[in-house]
C-alpha cells in the first residue's frame, strides 16, 4: 500500500455547521472552502457556470453549489438543511449547512444537533446583530462544543483591523453572557478567499490560523463523554441456527462511556445487574467500545433485556424520571396543544407523555424570558415540563448529547415537531 | 485521549450500522434495494456486520432493467448463493408488459426513469414498509437535502419541502398505512470513503469496476459500452479502449471511463486525482439541471 492510501486511512471525521443571515455570505463561504480545498469538481463547476449565466450573473456565483432545490434556485434562497462534504489528508468534514432565514430555526438546531464546531458569520459591515445573538444561543443551547466567529467581508471594511477588534470585542461580551466556552475568531473574505484556505495576503495584522486550518486542527475526541457508561439496547440480536443456538446479543452503539469485558453493569428498567461477558462485532470480540461505537454486548447472566432498555454502569446510573424538565425547540407549524400528548422518542426508548408546563418562553433576540405567553409554535424555544407514561432513563443534555436528547412526534401526523433537551 | 480515537471510515461504518438496525427495529418488512454497484455492495456488507452472528433479517431487492452488464448479474447471484441471502427481482419489463410503462425511443432511450413505477409497484405488491437504498448526499446536489429517514407518501413521492427535521440520531419512521420510507444508512460517504473501505475491510466487487478493454463509442463526451440495449447513431463508431467503470448504473446510461486502474490502490489513487464527479458518466443526470430531484420526487432510488 502506497504512502497516499494509507494515509486516506488514518483521518478524523469533524461535522460543523454554518449559521448567518442571508446576506452574510455564508454560501458563498462553503463554496469557497469546498472550490478552494478542490471538492469541487470540474462538472459541478461547469453546471454552475452555466446557470449563472442563464441568470445573467457576471460572477460565478458559488452559493449555486449548495442549494440544491428547484426551488432554491428558482428563489436564490436556501430552504432545507444540505450536506456538504470535502476532505483534507488530515479530517473528513462533513457541512450541515443551513439556512439563515428567521422562519427556518428550526434549521440550524437540525444541522447543529450532530455538530462538533459551529460556524458564526457575522458581516463586517454590520457588525454583532440580533441574528448573531440568536445563532450564537442556538449553537449554546444545542452545545455544540467549538464556535468560529468567521468575520466575513472584511474586503468590504478595507481588511480593518480596529473594525475586527471591535466586532470581536462586541461578541466576547455575548459569548460571556451564554457561557460559551471556547470561540475562537477569524477575519475573512469569503469572496476573495482571504483567510479562508489560504492565509490573506491583505490583513498582515492577523497571525492567527487560517479557518481550514483550524478545522484540521480543533481537538474534538474529549468533546464525547467518556465517563458515564450508558448503551441503549437498540435490536436483540437472536440467531436461529444450531451454531448460535443459545446466544442473545444487545446491539446498540455506545452513547458515553467505556464498557469493557467484565465490567458490572445494570439494565433499567428492570435494575438488574450482571457483567459484560463479552463485546461482539463482525470481525470479532473488542476489549473495550466507546462512542461511537456500533457493537453488540453479550451478558453474563441470561435476564431479560428489550429495545429501549438500556445498559448502564453499575455504581453510575442516569436518572431514572416520568417528570422530566426541557428546552424544546418547536418544530411545526402546527403550535404545541396545552396539555396536548405526544410521542416521545429517547434513545431507543419511546414513550407517550403530556405536557404538563410552560414555564418560559426565550425571546431569542434578547435571550429574555418570556413567562405571561404560554403558546409555543413554530421555531419557539421554550422551557416545559412533561410527564412519560413509562421511564425514562436520563442525564441533563449538558452531561450528555445523546441520553439528554428527544424529539417529540405528534400522534396524528406522525410527524417530528419538537426537539429536546433535558435540563 | 488518543485511546478512544476512531477514524473517519470507522465512525462511519458505526453509524451506517446504527441506522440499519433502526431500520430492522421500527419496521415490519423492510427490504433492502441492490444494484451489485459498489454503494450497494458496502450497504450490504454493513448490514452483515449489523447483524453478526445472524443473518440479515431482511431481503435484498434488485429492479431489474434487463440492460444490465452481464458481469454484475453474475457478482449479484454468486454473493446471495455465498451468503445465503433472500433475493427479490423485479423486472422493468414486466412494467412494460403490463402496460404500465412505455418504452422511451430513440437513440438515447433508457429505462433509467421506468425502474422507478417497477419500483413502487414491488413496493406495493410486497407490503414493503421501508426500502433501504445506498444514495450518497455527496453524488448529487438534490441528495444533499436528503434525510436518512425519509417519507414517502402514499403514491412514493418525496416532498423535498416539508421533511421531517431529523435530530441527533433520533429517526422517526412513524407513518400512516400506504406510505413507506426510505432509508439511507450511507448518506454521509463519499465516493471516496467507499472506496477506502472496500480497500480497508477487503470488499469483493464485480471485476467492471478494474481497468479492462472494452468495445465502446463516444457519445455526449462519454464512453458507452458497445451492447444489443443500445443502438448506435451511423456517425459513432465502436473502437477498443482500456477503461473501467466508475459507478454501474443500467448500461444505457453508465458510461465508462479511460482507465489503467487495475488494483484497489490504483482506483483510491484515481479518485483522489479526479476532477469531475462519479455523476458525470451518468448520462441521465444530465437530462436537466433538477433531473434528480424530478426523479426522486417520483419515487427514483
Amino acid at each position: 500500500m502506497s504512502d497516499k492510501t494509507s494515509g486516506y486511512l488514518d483521518m478524523e471525521l469533524l461535522r460543523f455547521t454554518t449559521a448567518g443571515s442571508v446576506d452574510d455570505g455564508k454560501s458563498t463561504l462553503i463554496g469557497r472552502l469546498l472550490y478552494d480545498s478542490k471538492a469541487i469538481f470540474e462538472d459541478q463547476m461547469e453546471a454552475i457556470e452555466i446557470s449563472s449565466q442563464k441568470r445573467g450573473d457576471e460572477e460565478v456565483d458559488l452559493a449555486l453549489l449548495t442549494d440544491g432545490l428547484r426551488a432554491e434556485r428558482e428563489q436564490g434562497i436556501t430552504i432545507d438543511v444540505a450536506y456538504r462534504y470535502f476532505a483534507t489528508p488530515k479530517r473528513k468534514f462533513i457541512i450541515a449547512d443551513t439556512p439563515g432565514h428567521i422562519q427556518y430555526t428550526r434549521n440550524m438546531v437540525t444541522g447543529a444537533s450532530t455538530a462538533n464546531a459551529a460556524l458564526i458569520l457575522v458581516d463586517s459591515r454590520n457588525g454583532v446583530i440580533e441574528q448573531t445573538l440568536r445563532h450564537s444561543y442556538i449553537a449554546n443551547l444545542l452545545q455544540i462544543p467549538h464556535i468560529i466567529v468567521c468575520i466575513n467581508k472584511m474586503d468590504l471594511v478595507d481588511y480593518s483591523e480596529e473594525t475586527y477588534n471591535k466586532i470581536k470585542e462586541d461578541y466576547k461580551k455575548v459569548a460571556e453572557k451564554l457561557n460559551i466556552k471556547d470561540v475562537r475568531f477569524i477575519p475573512i473574505s469569503a469572496k476573495f478567499g482571504d483567510n479562508v484556505v489560504d492565509a490573506s495576503e491583505n490583513m498582515d495584522w492577523y497571525q492567527g490560523a487560517t479557518l481550514l486550518n483550524l478545522l484540521e486542527t480543533i481537538e474534538i475526541v474529549d468533546d464525547r463523554n467518556h465517563q458515564d457508561a450508558r448503551f441503549p439496547v437498540q435490536y436483540v440480536i437472536r440467531p436461529q441456527s444450531d451454531e448460535y443456538h443459545d446466544y442473545r446479543g444487545y446491539a446498540g452503539r455506545v452513547a458515553s462511556g467505556v464498557f469493557r469485558p467484565g465490567d458490572k453493569v445494570k439494565v433499567l428498567p428492570s435494575g438488574l445487574e450482571t457483567t459484560v461477558k463479552s463485546i461482539d462485532t463482525f470481525d470479532g470480540e473488542l476489549d473495550m467500545a466507546f462512542p461511537p461505537q456500533s457493537v453488540t454486548l453479550n451478558l453474563a447472566d441470561d435476564i431479560d433485556v428489550s429495545r429501549g432498555d438500556m445498559i448502564v454502569s453499575a455504581e453510575n446510573a442516569p436518572k431514572v424520571e416520568q417528570e422530566v424538565e426541557a428546552m424544546i425547540c418547536w418544530m411545526n407549524e402546527r403550535a404545541m396543544m396545552p396539555r396536548g400528548k405526544y410521542t416521545i422518542k429517547h434513545t431507543s426508548n419511546e414513550a407517550r407523555c403530556m405536557v404538563r408546563d410552560v414555564k418560559f418562553k426565550v425571546n431569542v433576540n434578547t435571550l429574555e424570558e418570556v413567562t405571561d405567553d404560554k403558546q409555543v409554535g413554530l421555531n419557539d424555544i421554550a422551557c416545559i415540563t412533561f410527564k412519560s407514561a413509562k421511564p425514562l432513563f436520563v442525564d441533563s443534555y449538558k452531561e450528555n448529547r445523546i441520553t439528554g436528547s428527544f424529539i417529540m412526534i405528534d400522534e396524528g401526523t406522525n410527524e417530528t415537531v419538537a426537539a429536546g433537551m433535558i435540563l | 485521549m488518543k485511546e478512544y480515537n476512531i477514524n473517519h471510515l470507522r465512525e462511519l461504518e458505526a453509524e451506517s450500522i446504527f441506522v440499519i438496525r433502526e431500520v430492522a427495529a421500527q419496521f415490519e418488512n423492510p427490504v433492502m434495494l441492490f444494484s451489485g454497484g459498489k454503494d450497494s455492495i458496502v450497504m450490504f456488507h454493513l448490514a452483515r456486520k449489523a447483524f453478526a452472528p445472524a443473518k440479515v433479517p431482511f431481503a435484498l431487492m434488485h429492479i431489474d432493467t434487463g440492460h444490465n452488464f452481464p458481469e454484475t448479474i453474475q457478482f449479484r447471484d454468486e454473493l446471495m448463493e455465498e451468503t445465503g441471502t433472500r433475493l427479490i427481482v423485479r423486472y422493468v419489463q414486466d412494467s412494460i408488459d403490463q402496460g404500465k410503462v412505455v418504452e422511451e425511443t430513440g437513440f438515447d432511450a433508457s429505462r433509467n426513469k421506468l425502474q422507478t413505477v417497477t419500483l413502487l409497484d414491488g413496493i406495493e405488491d410486497l407490503q414493503v414498509d421501508c426500502a433501504m437504498g445506498g444514495g450518497r448526499r455527496d453524488e448529487e446536489k438534490a441528495r444533499a437535502k436528503e434525510r436518512f429517514f425519509s417519507h414517502r407518501d402514499e403514491f412514493g413521492q418525496w416532498d423535498p419541502k416539508n421533511q421531517r427535521p431529523e435530530l441527533w440520531n433520533l429517526f422517526n419512521g412513524k407513518k400512516h398505512m400506504g406510505e413507506h420510507f426510505r432509508v439511507f444508512p450511507i448518506s454521509n460517504w463519499t465516493e471516496m470513503d467507499v472506496w477506502q473501505y472496500i480497500y480497508l475491510e477487503n470488499i469483493k466487487i464485480p471485476n467492471i469496476y478494474f481497468s479492462h478493454e472494452r468495445d465502446v463509442f463516444v457519445r455526449n463526451g462519454n464512453l458507452l459500452s458497445v451492447s444489443d440495449f443500445i443502438p448506435m447513431r451511423d456517425t459513432e463508431t465502436v473502437e477498443k479502449r482500456i477503461v473501467r467503470f466508475r459507478t454501474i448504473g443500467d448500461a444505457t446510461c453508465t458510461g465508462a471511463v479511460e482507465s489503467e486502474a487495475n488494483s484497489l490502490e490504483d482506483i483510491i489513487e484515481e479518485v483522489a486525482a479526479s476532477r469531475t464527479t462519479e455523476r458525470g458518466t451518468r448520462h441521465d443526470d444530465k437530462r436537466s439541471e433538477a433531473a434528480m430531484e424530478d426523479r426522486k420526487k417520483e419515487g427514483y432510488f
